[in-house]
C-alpha cells in the first residue's frame, strides 16, 4: 500500500505536462455545444495530435499502436489533462472505450485493420446502437431484427439514446439473429457502417436543450455478414465484454473535472455578487463543499484501489459498480450545489454578471442522465446487492 | 505507485481477524458490558502489538508501518473491542508501560470535538491520561482529575466520567507533537469506524439471507437489496479513504496530510453511522432489541465519531481549502 509515485511515472507526468502546457493554450476554444460537426472536427483533431505525440489509446495494446501504459499512468495522464484543461475524448468515446476495444479483444483481423488505426488517429468516429425504446435496463429484450439474405445481413428497427450518431461513421449494433431462442442467446453485434441505405437518424433534444442522443431507425438496412464481430447469435456475451469496458475507467477522466468543478464552485461562492453578499458566508454551505470534497477524493482513491485490485488479479474489479454508482450520483449533488451558489444567476442559461451560469446549468443538467445510461443507479445496485453480496434475485 | 494491500498486508489483516474471532468475540465482548474492560483481555492485545506494532524492532516493536497499524484498529472496530484502545496507542513510547499493556492511557484533544462538556472514557480503569492541547502534549495523573462517573453510558462497552476542568498535568511535547498524535488518533479513529462500517453491513446481509417474509428472503426485495448496495458502497469508500489516509501518513509527501486524515474521518464516520443504522432497519424488531448486537455498534459509533474531530468539524476544515486562492 503506497501511493508514491515511481521514478517512471514522475517521468511521464513531467513530460506530459509539458506537453499539454504547450499544445492546449494553442489548441483555442471549443465550438458550441450544438454544433456537431464543428464538435467532431475539434474532438477528432485533438485524437490525432495526441495520437502524433504518443498520448493516444493509453491501454490499447501496443500490437494496436496503443500506449498499453500502466493503470497508474492512464490515471495521471487524466489528472494531467484534466489539470490542463485539455478536450475530452468527446465524440471518440464510443470508438475508444467501447466499440475499439471489443474489435481487439474479439474482432477478426481484417475488421482490426479496418477500423483499429482509424480510430485511434480520430479518422472513425463510431456510435452505439444498443438501447431501443422497449429495451433500456433490459437490454437482452432487443427486438430489431436482422435476417440472413447471402452475403447480408438485412436489419429493421429503431435504436435510441444513441449518442454521436449524428457525425459518426460507424455504429456498434445489437440486433436480434435468433427471435425463438431464450432473449440473451439470440443476439448478434455487428459493425453496421452509418452511411448505407436505410438509416435514418433524427436528433433528440433532451432537457438541456440540445441534441446529444439521436433516434436511428433502419429500413432493410444491408449489413454485409463479415462486419459481424463474434459468431452469430453470440452478440451477449460480445457484449459483456464491451459492457465491461464501460464501467472500468471510463469515468476518470470526469471524476479528476469533478474535483476541479466542485473547486471552481467554492472559488464562485468566494465571489462578491451585486447583492453584496457571498454565498461563502453560508456556513452551511461551505459545510457541504468540505463534507462533498472529502467523498470525491474518496472516490478517487477508491478508483485506484479498485483498478490496482484488477490489475492484480486480471479480472475487471467488483468495485467497478460501486465507482459508477457513487460518482454519478455525487456528481448530482456537486451539480446542485453549483445552482445553489449561482444565487438567481442561476436562472440564466449563458454566463449572467460574470458568473458561469453557462457551464454551471450545463453540467446540473447533463448530470441527470449519468445516472440512468451505462445501468442506471437502480441496476447498478442490483448488480451489487446480487452479485457482490450474493443476495437472491427478486423472482 | 501500488494502491492496494501487499501479500503481508493481507496476511496481517487476515492474522488479526482470526485472531479477533477467537479472543475478541463477541461473546467475550458483550461479557464486559458495564465495565468495558478486563486486564487479560489487555495483556492479550498487547501481546499481539496493538499498542507498539509501529515502534522499532530495535525498541521491542514491529517496525510496521501506519497502514498496518489502520488494518489493525479496522479488524478491532469490527470486534468492537472496548478500552481506550486508540489512547494506548498513542501513548505507547510517550508513557512508560503503554506499548506492553502494563500501563493503561486514556486521554482527550481538547482542540477538536469541542462541542459540550469534557467527558472522558474509561477514566475509572487508566493509569495515566494523554490530553491534546492546540499548543502541546500533556501527561495527567487520573487522581488529579476531579471527575464525576456518568452513571449509565450511552455505549454499554464504554464508561465515561464528566469534569468541568482539567488540569495542566506533566508536558510531554509541543504544538508539532499534538498535531502529529492528532492526527495519528484520526486515523486509528477512523480505521475502527471502517471495521464498524464493514461488520454492520456484514451482519445485515447475512441476516437479509436467512431472514423469510412473503415465502422468501427479504434480501430479495429491491427495497432491502438495495440498501444494502448502498453499505456496500459506504464501507468501500470509507476504506479508500482510511488506507490513503494511512498511507500518507507513511509518506507525507504524496499528499496533505491534515486533508486526507479529515477525508477519512468523514466517510468512515459516516459509513459506520449509516451502515449501523441500516443494520438496526434491516433486521427489524429484532434489531431493536438489546439481545442482537447491532445497537452495541451504533452506540460505539457515536463515541468514536466524538472523538478527534465530528464529521461537521472536519467538513469545516476541509472546506477553507477548497477553491481557496492558490489551489
Amino acid at each position: 500500500m503506497d501511493l508514491r509515485p515511481t521514478a517512471a511515472e514522475e517521468r511521464f507526468r513531467a513530460e506530459l505536462r509539458a506537453w499539454l502546457e504547450t499544445e492546449v493554450p494553442k489548441y483555442g476554444a471549443p465550438p458550441s455545444r450544438g454544433d456537431w460537426p464543428a464538435r467532431r472536427a475539434w474532438d477528432t483533431s485533438w485524437q490525432r495530435k495526441l495520437f502524433d505525440a504518443g498520448y493516444a489509446g493509453m491501454s490499447w495494446p501496443k500490437t494496436y499502436g496503443g500506449r498499453e501504459a500502466s493503470l497508474a499512468e492512464q490515471l495521471i495522464y487524466y489528472e494531467e489533462c484534466a489539470r490542463a484543461r485539455a478536450p475530452y475524448v468527446g465524440v471518440n468515446f464510443v470508438g475508444l472505450l467501447h466499440g475499439g476495444p471489443t474489435v481487439i479483444v474479439e474482432g477478426t483481423p481484417e475488421q482490426k485493420e479496418r477500423h483499429i488505426p482509424y480510430i485511434l488517429r480520430g479518422e472513425q468516429v463510431w456510435c452505439q446502437g444498443f438501447s431501443e425504446p422497449g429495451a433500456g435496463s433490459d437490454l437482452a429484450s432487443l427486438r430489431t431484427r436482422a435476417e440472413r439474405d447471402g452475403d447480408h445481413y438485412v436489419v429493421n428497427g429503431q435504436k435510441i439514446w444513441t449518442s454521436f450518431a449524428q457525425v459518426a461513421d460507424y455504429c456498434e449494433l445489437l440486433v436480434r439473429t435468433d427471435p425463438e431462442a431464450p432473449k440473451h442467446k439470440g443476439i448478434t453485434w455487428l459493425i453496421m457502417p452509418m452511411n448505407l441505405p436505410g438509416i435514418e437518424v433524427r436528433p433528440l433534444a433532451t432537457l438541456h436543450g440540445q441534441s446529444e442522443f439521436s433516434e436511428v431507425f433502419l429500413d432493410n438496412v444491408r449489413i454485409p455478414v463479415e462486419n459481424r464481430v463474434g459468431a452469430e447469435n453470440d452478440g451477449w456475451r460480445v457484449t459483456n465484454v464491451t459492457l465491461r469496458f464501460e464501467r472500468g475507467t471510463a469515468f476518470a477522466g470526469e471524476m479528476v473535472d469533478l474535483k476541479r468543478w466542485l473547486a471552481e464552485i467554492a472559488e464562485v461562492a468566494r465571489r462578491v455578487t451585486d447583492h453584496g453578499t457571498r454565498a461563502w458566508d453560508d456556513a452551511s454551505l461551505r459545510r457541504e463543499i468540505g463534507h462533498l470534497q472529502a467523498e470525491t477524493d474518496a472516490l478517487w482513491y477508491l478508483l485506484k484501489l479498485s483498478i490496482a485490485q484488477a490489475d492484480a488479479s486480471g479480472v475487471p474489479g467488483i468495485g467497478a459498480s460501486a465507482v459508477k454508482l457513487f460518482f454519478t450520483e455525487l456528481k448530482q449533488r456537486v451539480g446542485d450545489l453549483g445552482m445553489r451558489v449561482l444565487g438567481r444567476a442561476v436562472l440564466g442559461r449563458s454566463d449572467v454578471a460574470g458568473l458561469p451560469s453557462e457551464s454551471f446549468t450545463y453540467e446540473a443538467l447533463q448530470s441527470l442522465s449519468m445516472t440512468i445510461a451505462a445501468g442506471s443507479s437502480q441496476i447498478q445496485r442490483n448488480i451489487i446487492g446480487e452479485r457482490i453480496l450474493g443476495l437472491p434475485k427478486d423472482r | 505507485m501500488a494502491f492496494r494491500l501487499s501479500q503481508e498486508q493481507e496476511e496481517l489483516r487476515q492474522g488479526f481477524r482470526d485472531f479477533c474471532t477467537g479472543r475478541v468475540s463477541l461473546e467475550r465482548v458483550r461479557a464486559l458490558e458495564g465495565s468495558g474492560f478486563e486486564r487479560d483481555l489487555w495483556r492479550e492485545l498487547a501481546e499481539m502489538g496493538v499498542f507498539h506494532l509501529r515502534a522499532p524492532e530495535s525498541a521491542g516493536g514491529l517496525g510496521l508501518g501506519h497502514v498496518e497499524a489502520a488494518l489493525v484498529f479496522a479488524e478491532l472496530g469490527r470486534a468492537i473491542a472496548p478500552g481506550p484502545l486508540v489512547w494506548s496507542h498513542l501513548a505507547s513510547g510517550l508513557v512508560d508501560g503503554a506499548a506492553r499493556g502494563e500501563t493503561v492511557v486514556t486521554g482527550l484533544d481538547l482542540a477538536s470535538s469541542r462541542r459540550g462538556p469534557i467527558v472522558l472514557e474509561h477514566l475509572g480503569v487508566a493509569d495515566a491520561v494523554l490530553v491534546l492541547r492546540e499548543d502541546g502534549v500533556a501527561r495527567l495523573d487520573p487522581k488529579s482529575i476531579r471527575s464525576e462517573r456518568i452513571e449509565t453510558p450511552l455505549d454499554p462497552l464504554t464508561p465515561v466520567s464528566s469534569a468541568a476542568a482539567l488540569p495542566a498535568g506533566e508536558r510531554l511535547g509541543g504544538a508539532d507533537l499534538a498535531r502529529d498524535l492528532r492526527q495519528l488518533g484520526t486515523v486509528l479513529t477512523a480505521g475502527m469506524l471502517l471495521g464498524i462500517a464493514e461488520a454492520t453491513h456484514v451482519l445485515a446481509v447475512d441476516y437479509a439471507k436467512e431472514r423469510k417474509q412473503f415465502d422468501r428472503p427479504i434480501g430479495s426485495f429491491q427495497a432491502i437489496k438495495h440498501m444494502l448496495a448502498d453499505t456496500f458502497v459506504r464501507q468501500e469508500i470509507a476504506r479508500a479513504s482510511v488506507y490513503a489516509a494511512a498511507a500518507t501518513l507513511d509518506h507525507p509527501e504524496v499528499a496533505d496530510v491534515a486533508t486526507v486524515v479529515s477525508e477519512a474521518k468523514i466517510t468512515a464516520g459516516e459509513a459506520a453511522m449509516k451502515n449501523a443504522r441500516t443494520c438496526i432497519q434491516v433486521q427489524g424488531g429484532m434489531g431493536y432489541t438489546w439481545e442482537l448486537p447491532s445497537h452495541l455498534f451504533l452506540k460505539r459509533t457515536w463515541v468514536l465519531e466524538s472523538s478527534f474531530g465530528t464529521i461537521e468539524e472536519h467538513a469545516d476544515q476541509l472546506a477553507e481549502g477548497v477553491g481557496a486562492a492558490g489551489t
